[in-house]
């Protein structure tokens, strides 16, 4: 059948409505907070007030007798621990002996109403013993004995990570020029606009029924199943609608625990809903990352050597921090030659809400980071930085330093759409002093290699059923966050088997009636799940042009599939309806359905750590910004971006250009104001927890974009499809650094570029405003892995020859 | 969803019913107009009237009206009305581009002109929850002893945050009050007190009726904002600046700032620099300067302190540019 592929598509690369849209747009969507079940209660979770001490005492007696309660609950009543890697199993849903944070949840409660749980919150006593918070990087680094979990790495590092490719001493030996600077990219939110919302439900016969606002149904079932030692098959988690999430979902969460909680105990439906200050303490955003990089080029900007180290400050909890660690060294080395290459990471607790991963997980920092210096390399040798990344970009079908394989390679392109769309030659350091354009491009991974936690089965998985009346259901346990996963099953279904995507039902995201898919994190979606959406397609296809191929008179190859019919390729006349030839296969077969999985290759890296990076295939991007800067004020303000993806293929290029444009605005909120502040001499308290008092850009300062899709399709993907939901957002941020400097001079190594930093650098010496230095830290022994240019294995040489070498 | 705690909501009709129930219920009670400040400040319960008198029915307080060539407008007249009102727009645009520069949209058709001009003190210490101030052992302002922003000093400084007050100071304006005692006027500069709590002169119980505006001869006023974003926020600084001309000679100025103290802050010094001159930027410069020193931002809103304080003199320089150039026009 695979000769149908030559056939035109007809629906795969056009823009379709998503099957979601109006009940979207008329508010029929039902979301988790929307959920009103008989009988239901409304719980609440009392968080810490400290951001670290132990309890000393905690009297819920009060609240356990307030009008209304249903039941209390403490760190006593779920004694087991979760956290989403298995390698940091450090949260509680209560904590049982010590907080971490102002906002740790310490105890809950369900009532017959809203006000009567919060009315029973404050009638909870808690006594706490204040131990010494860790407020930052530094402080963290300070001590050398563990503060906030026993099982870090060192202290009060929780990871540290120390790999070697090739001797970059020599690289930097043998370079024209090297170049140090240090880089902090603030921490940052995900500020969707749905608050986290969790129900649960008890039933009689001793089943729980979970639905949650949660990119990871899968991972919050095995969750729940740990810490209420229920056996999973009781369990049953249904993933709503999200209304955003951007990575602040993807991690089990105490609210949906405690809500399953409090349904056993009550026997009655428990649902707790998150306020906005409450999201903010969970958190799980972009990490703080200070970074120290160290490039040499020679004369043409070519990368012999790169050094990269950095610290990211974790916050409180473990979350996916190893994962993110790991991503703040990983993917450098895509996008440009680069012939050795050092990555030291280290991630700190803090007693601050836990980082995790935001959109982008760990690589938008080092990306910001690597473009504004290539940026100032390209000027210390006098080359143009488009003609410095535009001639060393990294072969398509290569291995990079690091090990990485990579596919296809649209990023040539990219830069070329951008620079051309942009008028760069015309305008790169020849606008009015106070204008300014800057370039800066990125990659990023179309999901994750590897799941979260160690097995062998497909990463994801789908079901088909054929109705005797034409319709086909699709089983998949991927999570529709806004991002338009469940329209792409229908897409790819409706493609392959020639009906509309409105005959196409869809099913997610429910751990009773869908195969396992890993969940909405990694840009893993459009390529896992589409890919098992065709394999799962095409066998259905291959039944019914089995079983039509008779009644068509010809042969079942010779079976096409197009508008709603199935027909015979060489006599178009001769087709009966789609419906018909289902009733034929079932007449013949029994009911007609299939299933489809997915699983990545393996990577060709072997060493510890090889895990975090490899990925199917990867995406580009290339951007440009262009910005005005009053230099009276510092404000700095964006009036166009243009912004090129190296998408593959797009499955349905309107909502691929939905998610470029998302990403950009997102982008520019990061470039330009949004961080997470907390007051360190004020009980660590966050600084503003409110949409208000955190600063995201309104319409008013979102700027114009040009968007151009480019690309070849990549054989990995469905139809070619690469991802389109994080990878645009790396560049914006470096663009715009670099497009301030243009305007005016003034290199701000870290963001936001607020119009703080921008004055202060157009009134300081040297035009610069960042941090100086990066601090010592306890590096391991690095693990030393050849590179393939130098004939390596993908692993790691034993230590002690390493020593040796 | 933050919770309202529980309370009474009572609706008087009229001026006087109103001033009953203020007198029935005491000093647990407040008044509302839009509650866009009142109800969110009882959410996160720093403001906790029991008893809630809504003066949204007393038709007495909407409206614009026109008495002996001034213009009066109702305390109750939505932002939007007075963004938008014909007269106003053409006779006091300053008025009329502070009000529409409050918030957005949907705030300015809630929100009333009464609400805005009494409009709560804030602080990045005291806008927060219950739970927020609980682990900073709350504020001088409410529930606590001690002022985070200066501790130690003996007073609150909470941030007087409206737009429209800085230019009915400028421009000299007045406020009608009435109590169960009768009416008193009090001109708009002695409407604020600077203090962070007592930020008003106005008793508790005294209800604002009508801001008067002066009549429109022979001089021009404007108001520059500064905020983060396009919409939304609340000023870090506002610069409202007021001229009487003498054809392309200064007679008299006033400059006032916003959102740098408890309340609107005249800089006399700034204005006397331009009085006689005829704005050139000499002069501009040296009232810029003249504003830029009393101005002391503390650590309490968005942005940072001294940055707020450095554009000052820009915003200062601007608005009075702008007045310049106004003036040339004519
Ligand atoms: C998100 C947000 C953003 C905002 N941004 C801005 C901004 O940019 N600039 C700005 O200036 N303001 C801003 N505000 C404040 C807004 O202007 C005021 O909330 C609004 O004008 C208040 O009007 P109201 O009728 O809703 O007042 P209410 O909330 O009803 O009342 C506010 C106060 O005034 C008292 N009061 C009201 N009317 C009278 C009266 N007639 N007599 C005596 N006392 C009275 C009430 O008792 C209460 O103490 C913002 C508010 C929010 C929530
Ligand atoms: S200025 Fe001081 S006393 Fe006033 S609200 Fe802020 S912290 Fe409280």
């Amino acid at each position: 059948m695979g000769s149908d592929r030559a056939h035109d598509l007809r629906i795969v690369g056009t823009s379709q409505v998503m099957v979601d849209a109006v009940s979207k747009v008329t508010g029929k969507t039902v979301f988790a907070d929307d959920l009103q079940l008989p009988q239901m209660l409304y719980g609440k979770l009392l968080r810490s007030t400290e951001p670290h001490a132990r309890i000393r005492k905690l009297n819920v007696s009060k609240a356990v007798a307030a009008p209304g309660v249903k039941a209390v609950i403490t760190g006593a009543d779920l004694p087991i621990p979760f956290g989403i890697l298995p390698v940091s199993q450090d949260e509680h849903v209560l904590c049982p002996e010590v907080v971490r944070f102002v906002g740790d949840p310490v105890a809950a409660v369900a009532a017959t109403s809203e006000d009567a749980a919060f009315e029973a919150l404050n009638l909870i006593a808690v006594d706490y013993e204040p131990l010494e918070p860790i407020p930052s990087i530094d402080t963290a680094l300070e001590s050398d004995k563990p503060q906030l979990h026993d099982y870090a790495d060192d202290g009060n590092i929780h990871k540290l990570i120390n790999l070697e490719f090739g001797d970059v001493e020599e690289g930097f030996a043998d370079a024209h020029h090297v170049r140090e600077d240090v880089f902090f990219f603030q921490g940052n939110t995900h500020l969707a606009m749905e608050q986290h919302s969790a129900t649960a439900d008890w039933s009689a016969d001793g089943r729980l029924t979970l639905w949650s606002a949660t990119q990871t149904p899968h991972y919050v079932h095995r969750a729940v199943a740990k810490v209420l030692e229920l056996e999973p098959s009781r369990i049953r988690v249904i993933a709503c609608h999200n209304g955003g999430a951007f990575g602040g979902k993807s991690d089990p969460f105490s609210h949906e625990i405690a809500a399953a909680k409090l349904a056993m105990l009550t026997g009655r439906p428990v649902k707790i809903t998150l306020t906005r200050e409450e999201v903010f303490y969970c958190h799980r955003g972009r990490h703080p990352v200070l970074m120290w990089a160290k490039t040499g080029v020679d004369e043409s900007g070519k990368i012999l050597a790169m050094h990269f180290k950095t610290c990211l400050d974790g916050g409180a909890y473990g979350s996916y921090g190893v994962a993110s660690t790991y991503y703040t060294g990983a993917l450098q080395t895509v996008t440009y030659e680069v012939e050795r290459y050092k990555f030291q990471g280290a991630r700190v607790f803090t007693n601050k809400p836990p980082c995790g991963p935001k959109r982008g997980h760990g690589t938008p920092q080092p990306r910001f980071a690597l473009e504004v210096q290539l940026d100032k390399i390209a000027e210390d040798i006098g080359v143009d930085p488009v003609d410095l990344r535009r001639n060393h970009l990294q072969p398509p079908n290569s291995v990079t330093a690091n090990w990485l394989k990579i596919g296809t390679i649209g990023l040539g392109e990219c830069i070329d759409a951008v620079v051309e769309g942009a008028g760069w030659k015309e305008k790169f350091k020849k606008l009015p002093f106070g204008k300014g354009v800057g370039i800066a491009c990125s990659s990023y991974i179309c999901g994750a290699g590897l799941p979260i936690y160690w097995n062998d089965m497909p990463q994801s998985g789908v079901q088909l059923k054929c109705d005797r009346g034409g319709g086909v259901t699709i089983f998949c346990g991927s999570i529709d966050i806004g991002q338009g996963s469940d329209s792409i099953l229908a897409y790819i279904t409706a493609e392959i088997l020639g009906i509309d995507p409105i005959d196409v039902r869809v099913v997610t995201a429910d751990t009773d009636l869908t195969p396992v898919d890993l969940g909405s994190y990694s840009s893993r979606v459009t390529l896992m799940t589409g890919n098992a959406a065709v394999q799962a397609a095409e066998k259905v296809r291959d039944i019914i042009a089995f079983h039509a191929a008779k009644k068509l008179e010809t042969e079942p190859d010779k079976v096409r599939f197009a508008d709603r019919s199935v027909l015979a390729a060489d006599d178009p006349d001769q087709r009966i309806a789609f419906a018909e030839a289902v009733q034929l296969a079932e007449a013949a077969q029994g009911t007609v359905g299939s299933i489809g999985w997915y699983k990545p290759e393996k990577s060709p890296g072997r060493y510890r750590g090889a895990g975090v990076g490899p990925s199917p295939a990867y995406s580009y991007s290339a951007a440009i910004a262009a910005v005005d800067v009053d230099p009276e004020t510092g404000i700095v303000t964006v009036p166009k971006i243009w912004i090129a993806h190296d998408i593959g293929q797009s499955i349905n290029p309107m909502t691929v250009i939905g998610q470029v444009e998302g990403s950009v605005y997102m982008g520019l909120g990061e470039a330009l104001m949004e961080e997470m502040v907390y007051r360190s001499n004020r009980n660590v308290v966050h600084k503003f927890p409110s949409m208000l008092e955190y600063k995201s850009p309104t319409t008013h300062e979102m700027c114009e974009i040009e968007t151009f899709l480019v690309g070849d399709p990549d054989p990995n993907g469905p139809f070619g499809a690469k991802e389109a939901g994080q990878g645009p957002l790396l560049p914006v941020m470096p663009a715009v650094a670099n497009a301030v400097y243009d305007a005016v001079g003034v290199r701000v190594d870290e963001v936001p570029i607020t119009p703080e930093k921008v004055f202060k650098g157009l009134r300081s010496k040297d035009h610069r405003v960042g941090p100086k230095s990066f601090p010592d830290i306890p590096w391991p022994e690095p693990l030393c892995i050849p590179t393939p240019a130098e004939g390596g294995d993908g692993k790691a040489l034993r230590v002690e020859t390493a020593a040796k070498a | 969803m933050l919770r309202l705690p529980r309370f009474d909501y009572l609706e008087p009709k009229s001026l006087k019913q109103a001033l009953k129930m203020r007198e029935a219920s005491g000093d647990n009670a407040m008044y509302v107009a839009g509650g866009t400040d009142l109800y969110p400040n009882m959410k996160r319960r720093h403001q906790d009237p029991t008893t809630v008198i809504s003066l949204a029915n007393i038709r007495a307080l909407t409206g614009v009206r026109n008495r002996d060539g001034h213009t009066c407008i109702g305390a109750n007249t939505t932002l939007t009305q007075v963004a938008k009102h014909r007269r106003i727009k053409r006779h006091y645009p300053a008025i009329a581009t502070a009000a529409g520069s409050i918030s957005t949209p949907l705030l300015r058709n809630m929100g009333t002109l009464g609400g805005n001009l009494c409009l709560d003190t804030r602080c990045n210490y005291y806008n927060q929850t219950l739970e927020w101030r609980k682990s900073i052992d709350y504020c001088m302002k409410k529930d606590g002893a001690i002022c985070w922003v200066a501790p130690s000093s003996p007073r609150c400084w909470a941030v007087n945050s409206s737009d429209l007050a800085p230019v009915t100071v400028a421009i000299g304006a007045e406020m009608a009050l009435v109590s169960a005692d009768g009416e008193r006027v009090v001109p708009a500069g002695k409407f604020y007190n600077d203090d962070g709590i007592e930020y008003l002169t106005k008793r508790p119980d005294e209800i604002l009726t009508e801001l008067r505006l002066p009549q429109p001869n022979g001089w021009d006023a404007t108001y520059l904002k500064l905020a983060r974003r396009g919409s939304f926020d609340f000023p870090v600084l506002g610069v409202a600046a007021w001229i009487r001309w003498d054809g392309d000679t200064v007679a008299d100025a006033r400059i006032v700032l916003g959102a740098v103290a408890s309340y609107p802050m005249p800089v006399p010094e700034a204005g006397a620099a331009i009085i006689g001159t005829s704005l050139g930027d000499d002069a501009i410069e040296t009232a810029a300067t003249a504003a830029f020193k009393p101005s002391k931002p503390m650590d309490n809103t968005d942005h940072g302190l001294s940055w707020r304080k450095q554009m000052t003199r820009v915003y200062v320089a601007r608005a009075l540019k702008e007045l310049r150039a106004n003036n040339k026009l004519i």
